[in-house]
């Protein structure tokens, strides 16, 4: 299914031809004070005309930048539509951010308009005033509390809207004329990058760029008008921008706007989106939201959840696929899904789901089958800022936990020696605003865009990011290594806490392991297994085993890979202390510092690669309190099995 | 101080309230008075008679002494004892020291009874809901969205009461006393119990409310940061009689207040 946008290349455009096509059906809904308010086409389409004329009569000109502080409210899409209209440009701000980290784009792209959802986003605008002289006009949309500002840029959108209605009734040409001068080139929007590394950087998007992803990504999916989503992220992050603005603009589907960010749970049942995104960490709470309420459920209901719960790690995953399943299972499926999957789809809100995306960090295999077990068809998908998002996507009956997928059509992939992944796709962004070197850094010449991001193609063709570049070394025998995708595989383990491996310029690969402690203690309390702390259980033999079970399936796993088959780790150790921040070898977000840890552990190291099986440790530790101590252990080494290549392929 | 209405008024006057128990004199010849939009403070050690004089407010006691002036509708009521009907009626509306909800009840049906006095249907009416009845509930419906709103509770909406931490079910009483659009709000220790930021949260509402709907609050507090910091005027009881009254700088340097709340070598 394909959907017709005619010769429509701008977002204004596309919303005039939603208002003449399909003006009764629902455009965006708001949940306010307890009820569902529906805009439709027709109406979203007059409130954007209106406000777009106010922005004119305020002095708001072609290439003119507006910022948007605010959740997802429809006023926040109208505005960003008025801007479109005059062929501005909009630039989405998170509205959690604080008031200095809203400083900079505003600087930077001299913004001088800015509509705020309410007093708490005026507050934060009026306190970077004095940095930031090119602001002059504020409009806020959520008047409460406002009462008695008096400063001369405020004005309330209702204020602005009632200008604009005045103005459009005197020239109603106007609008049209300026719709129609934009062209799909013109800069639709320009979204700031975190920055958790020096300044952000302003991407500029085109109409082009994002209309042309979304509608690809839109027919690959078969998106339509009689789709929901349910817009619950940041509408600065460009993933939530595509899902609830370039999409709906484009196949004109309509999007929910909940009640309030606690809310959601409630509004998504309410709603029952049927197109939906999530990153890991929300599917995660979810589970273990289901876990917590299963524990404290009847014994019955208890042993129903957890025998379905099988049936469906079984055969879940295969029947949404479409692969072949003994008629038995089918029939138990069935039951389940009466029982317990159907009730558990409608606790989460995704009774309706067609398709569901997650991405934005790599996601536990285990955590990625459960959704997909209870047949939600939860799918990866790898894009960023700069790519306008669909860069890869699982194509249906193709999904795998660790890949995400093969380039949607119109994307080219191809890898440089060092293994970065380079992408040119109709989607790439503009520039960086006024940041010519970052742009030529990230662009080259050929227009292939330097990701960061080291990966390969596995043997379906489907694409595997594995690390950043940077963190990607290599083996002796030019073997690729990429610490960070071991780590991981590992910590997917729920016995495993940290893990740092180590390969880069060696012959092969080790590993240090910390375990979890309240993870293994419960393992070891269910096995009789008398333990006093954390040092002691690192040097049981059975915590060793546990441990060497674990790294065994992670080769067991690689060994299928070709590119990094020969990056299995061989041997490991158990750290005797639990890594910690407070000694430098993780970073305040709980990241390892590799280089640090294998400077500071130089001798278990050597001993790890020198064949020794134990390794006697002394070192000292800081207390929370500033105190130090000194530790002493006796550490063991131990192999690991490795797989050979063709090993693995007889064992699957 | 910038807010909306300004302070007016006389708006409730207090005069000559005498309450006893049997022989325990709860109030003593108390008098004092609540000016429009104000944020009028009741403190005093334990014991000293401040949620009598709450209680005494909107009818609970009755006093065996004294007179109640309360301007409503424009127009002066006398009272020797208020009766609790009444006082509702009359746009007073209070919270309670211990909660005094639903348990069993959402936190929705438990905000629409804060609008029982303005239902004006029948109970048969109701019963069948037709017509009337159900226009009228849409309405009254509404007006309780707009507190919950405001109040920011939307997320605890259908929650039973009794299922949610203390914090939460404090805003639900003041969300119950805001729904029957009171001219005159009496808090009871809005913060006990609280920590923190619940207080912070809960002062930020009180203020709110104060400024947005120009609502006239009587508070009683035990926290003096919290009352030093939210009230106008302060009244200062101590074993039934005002022994202080005045903005929270003159109470804090009134000597007999410092005697009363750190005691005195007799």
């Amino acid at each position: 299914m394909s959907i017709d946008i005619g010769t429509c290349d701008t977002f204004p455009k596309l919303l005039v031809h939603h208002a003449r096509v399909r003006g009764a059906l629902p455009a965006i809904r708001e949940k306010d004070l307890g009820i569902w308010q529906t805009w439709t086409w027709q109406q979203f389409a007059d409130e954007v005309r209106a406000l777009a004329c106010g922005l004119a009569a305020q002095g708001f000109k072609r290439g003119d930048h507006l910022a948007l502080v605010g959740d997802n409210r429809p006023r926040i899409y109208a505005a960003m539509c008025a801007a479109q209209c005059l062929g501005g440009i909009p630039v989405p701000m998170y509205q959690d951010a604080a008031a200095a980290e809203m400083a900079f784009p505003i600087q930077n792209a001299e913004i001088a308009y800015a509509v705020a959802e309410d007093q708490e986003q005026v507050d934060k605008l009026l306190e970077i005033l004095p940095q930031c002289p090119t602001l002059k006009h504020i409009y806020y949309d959520e008047p409460r509390g406002m009462r008695h500002y008096a400063q001369a840029q405020l004005a309330s959108y209702d204020t602005l809207l009632e200008l604009g209605r005045e103005t459009r009734a005197r020239d109603p040409e106007f609008l049209e004329v300026e719709i129609a001068k934009g062209s799909g080139g013109d800069t639709a929007a320009m979204f700031f990058t975190s920055g958790t590394t020096g300044t952000p950087k302003g991407v500029v998007l085109t109409h082009h760029a994002l209309i042309d992803r979304a509608k690809v990504a839109a027919d690959l999916e078969g998106l339509g008008e009689r789709d929901v989503v349910l817009a619950y992220l940041p509408p600065a992050w460009i993933g939530q921008n595509v899902f609830s603005y370039a999409q709906p603009f484009v196949t004109g589907y309509c999007i929910c706007c909940p009640e309030s960010a606690e809310t959601v749970m409630t509004d998504m049942r309410e709603i029952g989106p049927t197109y939906y995104f999530a990153p890991p960490r929300v599917l995660e709470a979810l589970l273990t939201q289901v876990s917590i309420r299963m524990e404290d459920a009847s014994s019955l209901k208890r042993r129903l959840y957890k025998a379905f719960m099988g049936i469906a790690q079984r055969v879940g995953g295969a029947l949404l696929d479409g692969k072949p399943v003994g008629i038995a299972d089918r029939l138990l499926y069935r039951l389940g899904d009466l029982l317990v999957y159907g009730p558990l789809r409608n606790v989460l809100g995704m009774s309706r789901v067609r398709v569901a995306y997650t991405a934005g960090e790599a996601i536990g295999p285990d955590l990625f089958r459960f959704y997909r077990s209870i047949g939600i068809n939860l799918k990866q998908l790898y894009g960023s800022t700069e790519t306008s998002v669909f860069v890869c996507i699982q194509p249906d009956g193709q999904v795998k936990a660790d890949t995400v997928g093969p380039a949607v059509p119109g994307v080219e992939l191809k890898f440089t020696p060092q293994r970065e992944l380079l992408i040119r796709s109709p989607g790439l962004f503009k520039e960086y605003y006024k940041n010519a070197q970052a742009t030529a850094e990230a662009k080259d010449h050929e227009g292939w865009f330097h990701t960061g991001d080291a990966g390969y193609f596995d043997p379906d063709g489907h694409l595997k990011i594995i690390d950043r570049v940077k963190d990607v070394g290599k083996l002796v025998d030019g073997t690729l290594f990429a610490p960070k995708y071991l780590e991981n595989k590992l910590k997917f383990f729920s016995y495993i806490k940290e893990a740092v491996a180590f390969g880069d310029g060696r012959d092969q690969v080790c590993a240090f392991i910390n375990f979890d402690f309240e993870a293994v203690a419960n393992w070891a309390e269910k096995r009789g297994i008398a333990y006093t702390g954390y040092t002691d259980l690192a040097s049981r033999e059975a915590v060793l085993s546990l441990v060497r079970e674990c790294i065994e399936r992670v080769n067991a796993d690689l060994a299928e890979e070709p590119e990094i088959a020969n990056s299995q780790i061989r041997r490991f150790l158990i750290l005797h202390k639990e890594l910690d921040a407070d000694d430098g070898e993780l970073t305040r977000t709980r990241k390892v510092r590799r280089a640090f840890i294998a400077d500071r552990y130089r001798a278990l190291l050597d001993a790890l690669y020198g064949g020794k099986d134990s390794v006697h440790v002394e070192m000292q530790v800081k207390y929370e309190d500033g105190r130090t101590g000194m530790v002493a252990a006796d550490l063991a080494i131990r192999d690991a099995k490795v797989y050979s290549p063709d090993a693995a392929k007889r064992a699957a | 101080m910038n807010r909306a209405q300004q302070i007016g008024d006389k708006i409730l006057s207090v005069e000559g309230v005498s309450l006893a128990f049997g022989g325990v004199k709860a109030l003593q010849e108390v008098s004092f008075d609540v000016r429009e939009h104000e944020i009028r403070a009741i403190i005093g050690p334990n014991g000293a008679g401040k949620s009598s004089m709450l209680n005494v407010l909107n009818g609970v006691y009755h006093p065996q002494q004294g007179t109640i002036k309360l301007r409503a509708n424009g127009a002066w009521k006398e009272f020797h004892d208020m009766d609790s009907h009444e006082a509702a009626s009359l746009g007073i509306a209070r919270t309670f020291q211990n909660i005094a909800l639903f348990k069993g009840m959402t936190v929705l049906d438990n905000v629409m009874t804060g609008r029982n006095l303005k239902m004006r249907c029948s109970f048969l009416e109701q019963a069948i809901w037709v017509g009337r009845a159900r226009r009228e509930e849409l309405e009254h419906r509404r007006a309780v969205e707009e507190v919950i709103d405001f109040l920011e509770i939307q997320h605890i909406r259908k929650t039973p009461v009794g299922k949610l931490p203390y914090g939460l079910q404090k805003r639900v009483e003041l969300a119950r006393a805001l729904a029957a659009e009171p001219t005159l709000l009496l808090l009871d220790e809005p913060m006990s119990g609280m920590n923190l930021e619940e207080k912070q949260d809960m002062c930020r509402f009180v203020l709110d409310v104060n400024d947005h709907y120009g609502t006239t609050v009587v508070l009683i507090e035990h926290d003096m940061g919290v009352v030093m910091d939210i009230s106008d005027r302060v009244v200062v009881l101590d074993y039934g009689r005002k022994i202080g009254d005045g903005t929270p700088e003159e109470v804090r340097a009134n000597q007999a207040v410092i005697d009363a709340y750190l005691g005195v070598a007799h």
